[in-house]
C-alpha cells in the first residue's frame, strides 16, 4: 500500500535533529511552568491523551497501519490499573506496570490477528476486536459494568510518596509522559524504526530485501498498544476512575482525530493535537452532542485540506523559510 | 412442551427468526459496502449513519407529511441515495488519488456529523414507528407464531439481495461495473464514463443502506445511534465473507445472523461477541475471508 504520510512531513523531521531537541526542551519547559497558570488535573489529562496519541502515531505515522481500535488498549489499561489499585491495594507504580503488562499481552493477541490483513481491512479488524473487548468489559464482573470502577485510590508511590496531592501526581504523570515520549523518539530513530518506515513506504521491497515484515509490524503493534495501556492506566489513577467511555469506539476515533490534527508521522504532532482536542472538548462540553458534530467537521476538513496537520504544516513552513 | 437439546422449540425458532431478521440487515448493509468498495476502494463508514437516515426518513415522512410506509419505501432510498451522490461528487471524489485510508477517515467524520446532528434534534431515545396496516398480525405455524411484517422483511431483503446480484453478475451494466472494478483506465478507454459510474454506484450503495433503514424502522426503535454499533458488526461480517463476491456477502450476512440467534439460545453471554470471535477464527484459517480472493 502507498504511504499514508506526505513525504515532506517526514523529511522535515529527519532533516534536523537539533530543532527536535529544541522543541523537546521547550515542551519540558512548558510542562514545568504550565501548572502555575493552568489547572493541573486538566494538564494531566492532556499528557495522558498526548502519550496515547503518540503511541497510536507510532503505528500509523511510522508503520502506515491505521488502527481503529486503540481504545481497547487505553481502556483495558485503565481497568487493570484501577482494579489492582483499588481491590489489591497495589502501589501506583505497580498498578501502572501491571496495566502495561496486560495490554502488552492483549496487543500481542490482537496484533497476531490484525496484521494478517492490510490497509482498510486492518482498520476494520482492529475496530471489530475493540468492540469485542468493549462487550467483554461491559459484561465481565471485575469492571463494574456501566458504573465502571470508581473511587480508585492514587496510593503512595513506592509506598513512600503520597500521590493524593495534585502537584505530586502531576510530577508522576509528567515523568510517565516524558519517559514514554523519549522511548517513542528512540524507537523511531532506531534501526527498527527505519525498517518500519521502509515497510510503510514499500512493503514488497522491504520483503525482497529480506525483512520479515510481519514480525516488524507485530512488534510495532505491541509497542503501540502497550504504551496506550500505560497512558490509560495513568489516566485512571489521575481521575480515580475507569469507565466504559475509554473502551468505546468513539475513543478510538478521538485518538485518530488528535493525531490527524497534530500531524501524522511527526513526533510532536500528537502532543499538539491532544492538547487542541482536549481543550476543545473542555470548552464545548456544555454543548452536548455538538462536540461530536464539531469533531466530525474537523475530520472532514483535515482530510480534505489539512492532511499534514498543525506540526506537519509548521515543519513545511519552516523548510520553505530556510 | 417440545424441546430440542433441552431448549423449548418456541424459544429456539423465535431466536432463529430474530437471527434471520438481523441477518437480512447484515446482508443488505454488507452488500452495499461491498458494491461501494469494489469500485471506489473506500470503506464507507457513513453506511451506518445512512441506514439511520433511512429510518428517520420514513419516520419524518409519516409524522410531518402523513405519507405511509410504502411511499417511504420508494421515496427515502432515492432521496438518501441522492445525498450520497452529492457527498461523492463534493467530497469523496477529491480523495481518489490518495491512500484509501483517507476515505475511511472522511466517511467516519461524516458519520459523526450526521449522527451528532440527529442526536441534537431528537435526543438519544428512540421514536416508535408503526407496522404498516397491511402487514400487522401474523401466521400461526405448527411450531411458532410468525408475524407478517417480519416475514415480509426477510422476503423483501432476499429479493433485493438477489436482484442486486443479478444486476451485477448477469446484466450488461453489471458487466461494465465489474470490468471497471478490475481496470478502470481500460474501461474508460473503451468509452464508458467511469467517473459517472462511480458516482452512481456510491448512490446505489447508499440507497441500499437507506432501504434497510426504512425496513428496520417498524422493528427497531428509530434512534440516532441505531446505525453506529450495527456498522461495526457489519464490518466484521464483511471481513468474514471477504469482499470478492456479491453472493458471498449475502450468504455470510444471513448465516451470521442465524448463528447469532442460535448463540442467544444456547449461550446468551456470548451473543454480542460471537460474530467477532468467528471473525478471529476466519482470520486465522482463511485471512482473505470465506469468499474472498487474495489480491
Amino acid at each position: 500500500m502507498a504511504a499514508v504520510i506526505p513525504a515532506t512531513g517526514m523529511s522535515a523531521i529527519a532533516a534536523d535533529a537539533r530543532s527536535l531537541r529544541i522543541a523537546f526542551l521547550a515542551m519540558v519547559a512548558v510542562i514545568a511552568v504550565a501548572p502555575m497558570a493552568i489547572y493541573p488535573v486538566f494538564l494531566m489529562k492532556v499528557m495522558c491523551f498526548a502519550l496515547f496519541a503518540c503511541a497510536f502515531n507510532l503505528l500509523i505515522g511510522f508503520g502506515g497501519l491505521l488502527s481503529f481500535g486503540h481504545a481497547m488498549f487505553f481502556g483495558m489499561g485503565g481497568y487493570v490499573a484501577a482494579y489492582s489499585a483499588k481491590e489489591w491495594g497495589a502501589t501506583p507504580e505497580l498498578a501502572v506496570l501491571l496495566a502495561t503488562a496486560c495490554t502488552a499481552l492483549l496487543a500481542w493477541v490482537a496484533g497476531m490477528l490484525a496484521i494478517r490483513r492490510q490497509g482498510i481491512y486492518f482498520a476494520m479488524i482492529t475496530l471489530a476486536l475493540a468492540q469485542m473487548v468493549y462487550f467483554f468489559c461491559l459484561q465481565a464482573p471485575f469492571t463494574g459494568g456501566e458504573d465502571g470502577i470508581q473511587g480508585v485510590p492514587r496510593g503512595k508511590l513506592l509506598g513512600l510518596v503520597d500521590l493524593a496531592d495534585n502537584r505530586v501526581m502531576y510530577v508522576f504523570v509528567a515523568a510517565v509522559f516524558l519517559g514514554g515520549f523519549l522511548l517513542i523518539w528512540r524507537i523511531v530513530h532506531s534501526p527498527f524504526g527505519q525498517v518500519l518506515k521502509a515497510i510503510r513506504e514499500n512493503e514488497p521491497r522491504a520483503i525482497s530485501l529480506g525483512y520479515d515484515t510481519d514480525r516488524y509490524k507485530l512488534v510495532a503493534f505491541i509497542l503501540s498498544g502497550t504504551l496506550s495501556g500505560l497512558a490509560g492506566g495513568t489516566k485512571s489513577l489521575v481521575f480515580q476512575l475507569a469507565s466504559l467511555t475509554d473502551v468505546h469506539w468513539s475513543m478510538s476515533g478521538e485518538v485518530v482525530l488528535m493525531t490527524l490534527v497534530g500531524g501524522l508521522g511527526t513526533l510532536f504532532g500528537p502532543v499538539v493535537g491532544a492538547a487542541v482536542i482536549v481543550t476543545m472538548q473542555n470548552y464545548l462540553a456544555q454543548l452536548g452532542a455538538w462536540v461530536t458534530v464539531v469533531q466530525g467537521a474537523i475530520f472532514v476538513v483535515c482530510v480534505l485540506a489539512f492532511r499534514r496537520g498543525i506540526v506537519g504544516e509548521l515543519g513545511a513552513l519552516l523548510k520553505k523559510l530556510r | 412442551m417440545d424441546t430440542i437439546f433441552g431448549v423449548p422449540t418456541q424459544a429456539l425458532f423465535g431466536q432463529l427468526l430474530i437471527g434471520l431478521i438481523n441477518g437480512s440487515f447484515y446482508a443488505l448493509l454488507s452488500l452495499g459496502l461491498a458494491v461501494i468498495f469494489g469500485l471506489l476502494n473506500i470503506i464507507n463508514f457513513t453506511h451506518g449513519a445512512q441506514y439511520m437516515l433511512g429510518a428517520f426518513g420514513a419516520y419524518l415522512l409519516l409524522t410531518k407529511l402523513g405519507l405511509n410506509y410504502w411511499w417511504s419505501l420508494l421515496i427515502v432510498p432515492i432521496v438518501v441515495g441522492f445525498t450520497g451522490v452529492v457527498i461523492e461528487r463534493l467530497l469523496l471524489s477529491r480523495l481518489y488519488n490518495l491512500d484509501h485510508l483517507y476515505g475511511l477517515l472522511l466517511t467516519f467524520g461524516l458519520a459523526l456529523i450526521i449522527q451528532g446532528l440527529f442526536r441534537n434534534e431528537y435526543g438519544s431515545s428512540g421514536q416508535p414507528y408503526p407496522i404498516p396496516a397491511q402487514l400487522t398480525g401474523g401466521q400461526k405455524l405448527p411450531f411458532m407464531f410468525l408475524p407478517n411484517y417480519r416475514a415480509w422483511v426477510i422476503g423483501a431483503s432476499l429479493v433485493v439481495c438477489l436482484g442486486t446480484w443479478y444486476l451485477i453478475e448477469r446484466t450488461k451494466l453489471g458487466g461494465y461495473l465489474r470490468a471497471a472494478t478490475e481496470n478502470p483506465a481500460l474501461v474508460q478507454a473503451f468509452g464508458v464514463n467511469v467517473p459517472r459510474m462511480i458516482t452512481l454506484t456510491y448512490g446505489f450503495g447508499v440507497a441500499l443502506a437507506a432501504l434497510a433503514g426504512v425496513m428496520a424502522a417498524p422493528i427497531y426503535q428509530v434512534s440516532p445511534q441505531m446505525g453506529a454499533d450495527l456498522i461495526i458488526v457489519v464490518f466484521a461480517v464483511v471481513v468474514i465473507g471477504g469482499m470478492g463476491s456479491i453472493l458471498g456477502a449475502i450468504v455470510t450476512g444471513f448465516g451470521l445472523g442465524l448463528i447469532e440467534g442460535l448463540t442467544k439460545v444456547f449461550y446468551p453471554e456470548a451473543s454480542n461477541t460471537v460474530i467477532f470471535i468467528i471473525m478471529a477464527i476466519v482470520l486465522l484459517i482463511r485471512p482473505a475471508g470465506l469468499f474472498g480472493r487474495e489480491k
